[in-house]
């Protein structure tokens, strides 16, 4: 009898396995044999996926002269030059310049960004008001507009306003919930939120301020959280924007910074360059693996409720 | 704990009363002149509460989107070089586009096939990797956080480098594929694979619409696999009668956001072309052609123009997309 009870429960895990009609044995056999290809598949993928990011780190370790010689991942010369080297910076600018800059814009966009949109999804998940489904359609029509039709006319904006070579033209719009990705994905959280404790506190008498700052804002972290990430990591990441309205090499952020690496050194310093390249994908990668849970359910949420 | 719950349970229930009555009061009041006034007092708080939380919202929508929206549109029936006033010149922005410049013609050409082939290799990835990491539980986290890793970090400037270095001549990509007898040398320079590099580097990042389907994908209930095998469904017909239509609202959302962002690579383009959109204009994108004629040339009204020509294709597009969704697309709930 105890023969028959173990296959039993494996009848029941494997009822979705095609062929489940066969001997449990060779079944569970199966199984574990399915599930070791299954692994194997998957980590091949994940070393091809991440082996641009390996050579890169570990190309940051060859001296410049190795590059056109050994394309492959082990330096033969390993070496810390091309980090002693990059922190000198380039066109007179120290390396912890641009990062200072980088991190300054992308900070400030963080708080603009996650207050204003915060703001405005309050304003359209909780408060009825008369206009409140047309201007949400609009907010999301945004969603999809391509932004190239903007930066003309508001680079000729800030031109006029005399901003440009500042840091308002990158941050300004952020204060203003220009990006709709996030005031759309709080406003889904805004919603999931049962409207019973806004209501009592209505009744207590407490205005949209008092219910935003006190019972909205502190259920909504893991949105705002995810926004704030995001925030960043774009931010860090822009090249347009910067391209655009930074011309003094002190006010360069790192993208731009790094196009100068790219333009000047290309054809002999590709050491300097990795290093470079490198260095500015570290916040970002030590952001993702910190965060990577607010990461892939903001990313998954947005996708089925959208 | 049991009197903490109970005196909110009879909080609760003290503030539902306390509703009830104040809707008794309501209603029977109900069609004098000072509820009303008090109604319509009420309403009048709301909206100002409303548009007062929307104000930041707002000044940035009229003032950064719908007015340079508006002045693009303007701009585009012009003749502007950012220092002397805009000269109108009606279609002709246009008609140069269409018929007197090769360059656009080529921006677009690549710039579709950059999309179209793109694109739906992307998602075949995406789909394809969030189905086999839906096979089994254990460690699918670590893999997923791995596969999503690069479209994080995909737009960037550093990884644009890596990818030049990548496929460079006598680089990794060469070297392995000379490794199997395929001698292609670099692609960057190759006018025939500089534009299947690009493609690379977007399916390279098929993290992103890969985690929107496995989300899909762990919400198809397993009963609908069950009753398609006892129906005698082999894997392909599982995939093709339940997956796929399972999962098409799923598919509908990846495929519109993701042409709509193929449509506006930058950044890669530039860095892998050193901003000149060469070999031989291959890498020439539509938005790098935009800002080359715009911020380069100061040719703004030229620009505008084909900014509104992309505004109206990804138009298109959508439009084209949820007017076929009916056909396609079938939302949870929704008789089939």
């Amino acid at each position: 009898m105890t023969t028959f009870e173990a296959p039993r429960v494996e009848v029941v895990e494997n009822a979705l396995e095609p062929g489940s009609s066969t001997q449990p044995r060779r079944r569970v056999k199966r199984r574990t044999i399915n599930t070791v290809i299954w692994f194997v598949v998957l980590l091949a993928f994940t070393a091809i996926v991440l082996y641009p990011l390996l050579w890169l780190f570990l190309s940051t370790f060859k001296p410049s002269s190795e590059f056109a010689q050994n394309p492959g991942l082990i330096p033969e010369n390993p070496t810390f030059d091309n980090y002693t080297k990059v922190v000198e910076g380039i066109a007179g600018t120290p390396l912890w310049r641009f990062f200072a800059n980088s991190f300054f814009i992308a900070i400030m966009a963080v708080v603009g960004t996650v207050l204003s949109s915060a703001l405005a999804a309050y304003a359209f998940a909780r408060i009825k008001f008369r206009g409140v489904g047309v201007l949400f359609a609009a907010m999301i029509g945004t969603l999809l507009l391509p932004f190239h039709v903007i930066i003309i006319p508001q680079y000729v904006l800030f031109n006029k306003l005399e901003l440009v070579d500042t840091y308002w033209p990158l941050i300004l719009p952020k204060f203003l919930a220009t990006e709709a990705f996030f005031v759309f994905l709080i406003v889904q959280f805004i919603r999931n939120i049962p409207r019973d404790m806004d209501e009592a506190a209505r009744i207590d008498g407490a205005g949209h301020i008092r219910i935003f700052f006190s019972i909205i804002l502190p259920l909504i972290k893991p949105a705002l959280i995810t926004s704030a990430i995001f925030t960043f990591i774009w931010t860090w990441n822009d090249f347009l924007g910067p391209l655009l309205y930074i011309n003094s090499p002190e006010k360069y952020p790192l993208p731009i910074a790094l196009r100068l690496y790219n333009d000047a050194t290309s054809t002999s310093d590709y050491g300097a360059t990795a290093a470079v390249s490198f260095l500015a994908l570290v916040p970002i990668l030590i952001f993702f693996i910190v965060f990577q849970r607010f990461l892939v359910a903001g990313v998954a949420t947005q996708g089925l409720k959208g | 704990m049991s009197t903490e719950t109970e005196s909110i349970v009879t909080a609760s229930a003290g503030s539902r009363s306390v509703r009830r009555e104040l809707r008794q009061v309501r209603r029977a009041e109900g069609g004098k002149i000072p509820s009303t006034a008090g109604r319509r007092a009420a309403v009048r708080r709301e909206t100002a509460a409303g548009y007062g939380f929307l104000v930041p919202w707002l000044i940035g929508f009229l003032g950064l989107t719908v007015g340079p929206m508006v002045f693009s549109l303007y701009l585009a029936f012009t003749k502007y070089n950012l220092f002397t006033e805009p000269e109108w010149i009606g279609l002709d922005n246009f008609v140069r586009m269409f018929t007197e410049d090769p360059n656009y013609i080529q921006s677009v050409q690549i710039t579709l096939v950059y999309v179209l082939v793109g694109t739906p290799i992307k998602l075949a990835a995406a789909l394809g990797i969030a189905m086999l990491l839906n096979y089994r539980d254990r460690g699918s986290g670590f893999f997923r956080s791995s596969f999503y890793a690069p479209s994080l970090i995909g737009a960037s400037v550093s990884v644009a480098i890596v990818w030049r270095a990548m496929f460079s001549n006598d680089g990794p990509v060469d070297n392995s594929l000379s490794f199997f007898g395929i001698d292609l040398g670099g692609w960057v320079g190759n006018v025939q694979l500089v534009i299947p590099m690009m493609i690379l580097l977007a399916v390279w990042q098929f993290g992103a619409p890969m985690v929107i389907f496995l989300a899909g994908l762990k919400q198809i209930p397993q009963e609908l696999y069950e009753a398609a095998e006892v129906d005698g469904a082999g894997p392909w017909h599982k995939f093709r009668n339940v997956t796929i239509p399972m999962l098409s609202s799923v598919i509908f959302f990846n495929l519109l956001l993701e042409l709509i962002n193929a449509f506006q690579v930058f950044a890669s383009a530039y860095i892998i072309s050193n901003g000149s959109g060469g070999p031989a204009g291959m890498t020439n994108f539509y938005t790098l052609y935009l800002y080359k004629r715009g911020f380069a040339d100061l040719q703004m009204g030229y620009a505008s123009a084909m900014a509104w020509v992309l505004v109206i294709a990804v138009a298109i597009i959508a439009f084209i997309l949820f007017k076929t969704q009916k056909s396609w697309v079938h939302y949870a709930g929704e008789n089939r």
